[in-house]
């Protein structure tokens, strides 16, 4: 959210001496037209006064809905309509204030168009300082957030080769490898051919942003072999696609923590067979995929040992689209599943 | 002579290496292979081996919380992805550990140590193992407790309090007492000193759990948790508690 320059003192310093120097300039100008100077006072400073509500609400507005190029004609429409309300308004308790005064009612009634079309410049000219400052607030705000999405992009990618290069995975496949070559060679060295696809493929991927589901899932599926050797018959897996998500995009690097996630649970939370569940469909454009995973209730700490895993791709979302309703997780009987909505990039992004 | 051992891996794949290694050695019988910790108990309990082979990650409970079930808990090597700074920590307590993979030479290694080692006490050994097991990640907010040939598994944030009783340590929770033999001093060590805090001799409270804190006779006091059991707190015990609440 954009900051207020209302807050800021050196922001209200100049404001507050630019108000000054016009309520003297109108005072000085009503004067000249033959109004006394208690009434030029009382007239500019009524005026005036609600005038600067009048700009801090248009300033306001702004603030929370920033007009697009199409959407400046609402803007204008904003500024007649509140500069109308403030005509009214200061034209009303000014004539309350001067009921018995003619003449004033006079020099009131007269100057209405120089009036109007002031108020109208003024509030014009806010309205074009606050677009200008809320707009260049939200670029550098896009900016920051752009640089750190890559900075987490970076460490995601670095954190995942890590993992990846970590005991669990890497050293017990080894050692399966090990345990292969003894007894059944052949398959040995088919595990050692899917490490290296699955290593290859994790490697190149951090030069790339977007990758299409096809490609993810082809090393989802590597990586889904090796675990399967390890953990024999107790691990099953079950990918269904929809025909239309295959081509969809995702995050590199994104699908994979979550299944991860869902193995390790999986595994260390039962002691019976496991059954992983993938589902990716397309809604709405959007390419959605759901994880599932059997865990036990009674003994699963809240799925709060997921630590990096989860939270690391909720963080990744939010700062590739400001949102953090993107990844959901629901827990139905024993069954954790793990929703993530991908909006698709628009084209122009590669 | 021969020796009785078993082999509790869940990877079968790790197993059968492990089985492939002992070929070298016929005087080490194998009696059962283990998937989880939970047939561990039940296999130790019903062969009494000599010697196990241990995975650490395994599924429901880890290798360390299957040692704290057993009542008497054989000689153990470690088999285990864990990188070695993990281990490091548990190296001086067990007989061995073998990092995966591992080869043929290390394993007639980690047999040969077995071997020469005392093998009529290694109890405390273990407990020493145990305690620094405790205090790893991947165990630190859990309990696990053997009732009869039932195991549970208790999240640490859902412990009331626990009370000393004899050799063992009575844990209370909103579910139910448990027992485990233990000491209270064990869990001072392990339990996380900003949420626990030992009021008494006999009695360590969750600070959370606490409603407020009555007088009681002359110059003691009780803890009033939120359950409405009333906690001696001792004369020792109360300073600790009131900087816990920041009193």
């Amino acid at each position: 959210m954009a900051v207020s320059p209302f807050r800021s003192r050196q922001f209200m310093i100049p404001f507050s001496i630019c108000w000054f120097a016009w309520i003297s300039m109108q005072h000085l100008a009503l004067y000249t037209m033959g109004m006394n100077w208690f009434e030029a006072l009382t007239d500019s400073l009524v005026s005036n006064t609600l005038l600067i509500y009048v700009s801090m609400l248009l300033f306001t507005i702004l603030r929370f809905y920033l007009p697009r190029t199409n959407t400046v004609i609402t803007l204008f429409i904003w500024i007649i309509l509140l500069t109308t309300g403030w005509f009214f308004a200061s034209d009303m308790i000014l004539n309350l204030i001067f009921n018995k005064d003619s003449h004033y009612q006079t020099l009131l009634a007269n100057t209405w168009p120089v009036r109007f079309a002031i108020g109208f410049l003024i509030n014009g000219c806010v309205s074009l300082v606050g677009y200008a400052y809320f707009n260049w607030q939200e670029r550098t705000d896009t900016e920051q957030k752009k640089n750190e999405a890559e900075k987490l992009s970076k460490e995601a990618e670095l954190y995942k080769l890590r993992q990846q290069l970590q005991p669990h995975f890497l050293f017990n496949a080894l050692n399966s490898i090990n345990a292969l070559i003894g007894s059944r060679p052949a398959e040995a060295r088919e595990m050692v051919q899917q490490l290296s696809d699955f290593l290859r493929t994790t490697l190149r991927k951090d030069e790339q942003q977007w990758i299409k589901l096809e490609d993810e899932i082809q090393s989802l599926q590597l990586y889904l072999d090796i675990e399967k050797v390890r953990f024999g018959h107790r691990l099953h897996t079950q990918l269904e696609m929809e025909s239309g998500a295959l081509a969809m995009q995702l995050p590199a690097l994104l699908l994979q923590p979550l299944v991860e996630n869902a193995i390790k649970f999986g595994l260390y939370d039962t002691t019976d067979e496991l059954r992983i569940y993938m589902l990716a469909k397309t809604i709405n454009g959007q390419l959605e995929i759901t994880v599932e995973n059997p865990f036990d209730a009674s003994t699963a700490q809240g799925q709060k040992g997921t630590g990096f895993g989860l939270s690391s791709v909720q963080r990744r979302l939010y700062l590739m689209f400001g949102r953090n309703d993107l990844l959901q997780t629901t827990v139905k009987e024993n069954i954790f599943s793990t929703t993530v909505i991908i909006p698709q990039p628009i084209a122009t992004n590669k | 002579m021969q020796y009785k051992v078993l082999i509790i891996d869940d990877e079968p794949l790790a197993r059968s290496m492990v089985l492939e290694y002992l070929q070298d050695f016929p005087q080490l019988q194998v009696l059962e292979e283990c998937g989880n910790g939970f047939e561990g108990v039940k296999a130790i309990q019903q062969h009494t081996p000599d010697l196990i082979f241990l995975d650490i990650q395994m599924p429901k409970i880890t290798g360390f919380e299957m040692l704290e079930l057993l009542e008497e808990p054989p000689a153990v090597i470690f088999t285990t992805a864990f990188d070695e700074y993990a281990v490091q920590a548990f190296e001086q307590n067990a007989v061995d550990y073998l990092l995966k993979p591992f080869s043929k030479q290390r394993f007639a290694k980690a047999i040969h140590k077995w071997m020469e080692q005392d093998q009529s006490n290694t109890t405390p050994v273990t407990e020493q193992l145990l305690k620094a097991a405790a205090h790893h990640p991947l165990q630190s907010d859990r309990i696990v407790v053997k009732n009869g040939s039932k195991i549970s598994i208790i999240p640490v944030q859902d412990i009331h309090y626990l009370e000393a009783a004899d050799d063992y340590v009575k844990i209370v929770t909103a579910a139910g007492s448990f027992l485990k033999k233990q000491t209270m001093s064990f869990f001072e060590d392990t339990l996380n000193a900003s949420s626990f805090v030992r009021t008494h001799r006999s009695y360590m409270v969750q600070v959370q759990q606490i409603t407020r804190i009555d007088p009681y006779e002359k110059e003691n006091h009780v803890a009033v948790l939120r359950s409405g059991i009333k906690i001696p707190v001792s004369r020792a015990g109360y300073p600790k508690l009131k900087a816990m609440l920041g009193l």
